[in-house]
């Protein structure tokens, strides 16, 4: 994109309504939007679980692990490297926190899951980059490799065990929480108002900083230093040029391998955080199959946040929000369908006042339907609330403008010397 | 010759290396290997496992060539696994409650999962081409939708009725006249084959004629390669997204009717999962071609197969997961390098012509 394009579509935006210039303007405009929006639904509805404490805490807390996988895509992805394999990587990661953290403690489990999901990643990164072969067959390989590595030591190191098996191991041991003394419980006699907006507003405040696990701390921090060294130094610009354009990047001196093998090792370590945190904070527990497909969802987040720290914790956030739902309440998920409908209806006047015609009838078709689903319906059965999170993120990815773009040379076999 | 010794050498060093490397591990964790590997190829070798081994391998081959057609066309169609369970659970609930004449009951079946499993492929392709969503995004959320739909609609009530004898649900059992019997393919067993190994052997045909012998192959093939040169070419590409979304979807329809019309005739909460994951790694294996994809899944399904000996012997099945995880990254690997040193020989060969002419040349320099 040429800078003069960039300044009018800045213009373009600015046009309308010159002080949604500013992208935190606009942000918090889109949030507070939000926020009124749910808090209406909720008053209308009734299902308090739709913004509250507890939905927001449980949200953040599925959201971490998905958020970490996909931080470790966007490291890799960034460096030009697919990584198909972030799923065995949380394996590993899993697999790392159950074994150290059941014998000596929570943080040990910590650092045996980055240990361990790094050294995925150096698989991926020796397979890659040094013999260049096909990104996604190494990918599907660490998966394979991932889960059957740690199925055979599960039997070796945890069978036996008091509370461990073949497939478990033994508890792990607690790592403590974060509250704010004094903020948390001032929130918390907020919410239990029921004051419209205002207490919706409480709710949110108590449910990110009540009881909130220091994993969930390091890993939102994670993601602005990611921004930062990614997008704010010159190891970071270098390390995207790899993924953008490799051989201009060695024509002016990078040493492309080793911004690679950095990344894609990088990218291990964060997915084995993710797979720890699911372990030591989420569960207690390694158990096998833990993952449940996360290591993919973490990918699709990243796809979704367009290869962005900011719109990947959008997704994850996103997925998590809703997954809690489900998870808590039936009658919030059915509320989610009200939610639905306003948005949708939202969307359809904005196509609208912008003369698209077919797009906002389609937009207030689907809201019409949906409506008439909620009002036909007290309840819905439990294999559909399962599906909530999914049928969002689908929903959400094909509603959304589609302007995503991936790195130039994501997935192309790079070796020194052979460039065009 | 040299090419042909090129050829066989990558798989060979591959297999090579993962024993190798498979047995250090048996030795770290005090097991003989040789005996291992003996217990192993004796017991997979034994008719009734060679009849399991086949019966697993087609199964394999149809999951391998659904996502090949997506990678032929550089779409990865990770959804192989959510078409085939819900493509094989519908028709499951068809055949077992709709009782028409054998061959139809049969040939609309199996049409049925072809459709379904399409059509669910389909929304990712229609998702792609009308508003740009990734296809690996879209089939993998599709996967974990599939999985709600068939727990929805496998309740009893809807589809389902409980399995005799157990607290397992299931399908409608399919009546004799809507199943396929097996083979007895190999003497001294009495386990058959599945019938339908000869619709995985029709598929196989049919997918290296319709890639390797059709105009629409051939398109498809040179999307995959470069999308820029095909819409030159004046390939709707959009088009070919779509279609080959549906075969690879239709192949996947495919997986699970094998084992549903030969052996356990209900769709039930332990009907096989996971196996499109199997398939991406087969296909990968075979490099997408359909006799690779052949020896793939016939080698995966052999060490499926022979693992089970394994506990008898007190050593812990997964290995045989590490061994086939090391051969998928070993083959990709020792490719590579086979083809890296038939590079470099080639460049020395005409280093070397280029030599010795020069030295003719200067030769004959001097004698002028």
């Amino acid at each position: 994109m040429s800078v003069t394009e960039l300044t009018n579509k800045t213009r373009g935006a600015a046009g309308a309504m010159p002080w949604l210039a500013n992208r935190w303007i606009r942000l918090t405009v889109f949030g507070v939007g939000l926020l009124l929006v749910m808090s209406l639904v909720r008053l209308v509805t009734g299902a308090g679980d739709l913004i509250s404490s507890g939905t927001v805490g449980a949200a953040v807390g599925l959201a971490v692990p998905i958020g970490m996988a996909g931080l470790g895509g966007l490291w890799s992805e960034r460096s030009g490297v697919v990584n198909i394999g972030l799923e065995g990587m949380m394996i590993l990661g899993t697999w790392g926190a159950g074994w150290a953290g059941s014998q000596w403690s929570a943080w040990a489990g910590v650092l045996a899951a980055v240990a361990f999901g790094a050294l995925g990643g150096l698989v991926h990164a020796v397979a890659t980059i040094t013999f260049g072969v096909d990104q996604i067959v190494s990918g599907v390989a660490i998966n394979i490799l991932g889960l059957g590595v740690t199925q055979y030591l599960s039997a070796i190191a945890f069978t036996g065990k008091a509370g461990g098996g073949p497939t478990q191991s033994p508890g792990i041991k607690s790592m403590g929480t974060v509250t704010i003394p004094g903020f948390s419980s001032a929130m918390g006699s907020i919410e239990n108002h029921h004051w419209f907006l205002v207490s919706d507003l409480a709710g949110v405040l108590k449910g990110v900083t009540y009881q909130v696990s220091y994993l969930t701390i390091i890993a939102v921090l994670l993601l602005p230093l990611t921004y930062w060294v990614l997008w704010r130094t010159a190891f970071g610009l270098r390390l995207r040029s790899c993924g953008e354009a490799p051989h201009a990047a060695e024509s002016l001196g990078v040493n492309v391998y080793k911004y690679k093998y950095i990344a894609v090792v990088t990218s291990g370590a964060l997915a084995g955080f993710g797979g720890g945190f699911l372990a030591i904070v989420a569960a207690g527990i390694y158990r096998e199959g833990q993952t449940g497909g996360r290591g993919y969802i973490g990918l699709a987040a990243m796809i979704f946040g367009n290869w962005r720290p900011g719109g990947l914790a959008a997704g994850a956030l996103l997925f998590g929000y809703t997954d809690a739902m489900q998870l808590r309440s039936a009658d919030a998920v059915h509320a989610l369908l009200l939610l639905a409908v306003v948005l949708l209806a939202l969307l359809a006047v904005t196509y609208a006042a912008r003369r698209k015609v077919i797009s906002a009838s389609v937009m207030a078709a689907l809201a019409a339907v949906i409506l008439a689903w909620f009002l036909a319906t007290s309840d819905l059965p439990q294999q559909v609330t399962y599906m909530t999170p999914y049928i969002t993120t689908l929903l959400v990815l094909s509603l959304a403008s589609q302007r995503l773009r991936m790195p130039a040379a994501d997935g192309l076999v790079y070796r020194r010397g052979e460039g065009g | 010759m040299r090419r042909f010794l090129l050829a066989v050498a990558a798989p060979v060093l591959a297999i090579v290396f993962s024993l190798a490397l498979v047995s250090v591990i048996l030795v770290i964790s005090g097991h003989p290997p040789f005996g291992v590997f003996r217990d192993m190829v004796n017991y997979g070798f034994q008719p009734r496992s060679q009849v399991l081994t086949l019966n697993l391998a087609t199964t394999y081959y149809l999951s391998a060539l659904a996502v090949a057609i997506g990678f032929r066309m550089n779409l990865f169609n990770i959804g192989v696994d959510g078409q085939y369970r819900l493509a094989a659970m519908i028709a499951a609930a068809f055949a077992g409650s709709v009782v028409l004449p054998a061959p139809f009951g049969q040939i609309v079946t199996i049409a049925i999962a072809m459709v379904v499993g399409a059509m669910w492929a389909g929304i990712a392709g229609l998702l792609k081409v009308t508003r740009g969503v990734s296809e690996v995004i879209s089939t993998i959320m599709l996967n974990f939708i599939a999985t709600g739909v068939v727990a929805y609609l496998l309740t009893p009530g809807r589809l389902a009725v409980s399995v005799q004898g157990s607290n397992n649900i299931g399908t409608k059992p399919i009546p004799a006249s809507g199943q396929v019997p097996g083979i007895s393919l190999l003497p001294g067993t009495t386990q058959q084959v599945y019938g339908l190994i000869l619709l995985a052997v029709v598929m196989g045909v049919g997918y290296w004629f319709l890639l390797g012998r059709t105009r629409f192959g051939f398109d498809l093939r040179a999307t995959g390669r470069s999308e820029p040169a095909a819409v030159a070419s004046g390939v709707n590409v959009k088009r070919m997204v779509l279609v080959s979304m549906l075969l690879s979807g239709a192949v996947a329809g495919l997986v699970g009717i094998p084992q549903l019309l030969g052996a356990s005739y209900t769709y039930s909460l332990d009907f096989p999962a996971g196996l499109g994951f199997t398939g991406i790694a087969i296909a990968l294996l075979g490099r997408n071609n359909p006799i690779g994809i052949a020896f793939g899944a016939l080698l995966w399904a052999f060490l499926d197969t022979s693992r089970q000996i394994l506990d008898l012997g007190g050593v812990s099945k997964e290995i045989v997961t590490i061994m086939q995880g090391v051969i998928v990254l070993a083959v990709v690997i020792a490719y590579e390098l086979v083809r890296r040193y038939g590079l470099a020989q080639q460049q020395r060969e005409v280093g070397r012509r280029l030599a010795a002419e020069e030295s003719a040349a200067a030769a004959a320099g001097v004698a002028a």
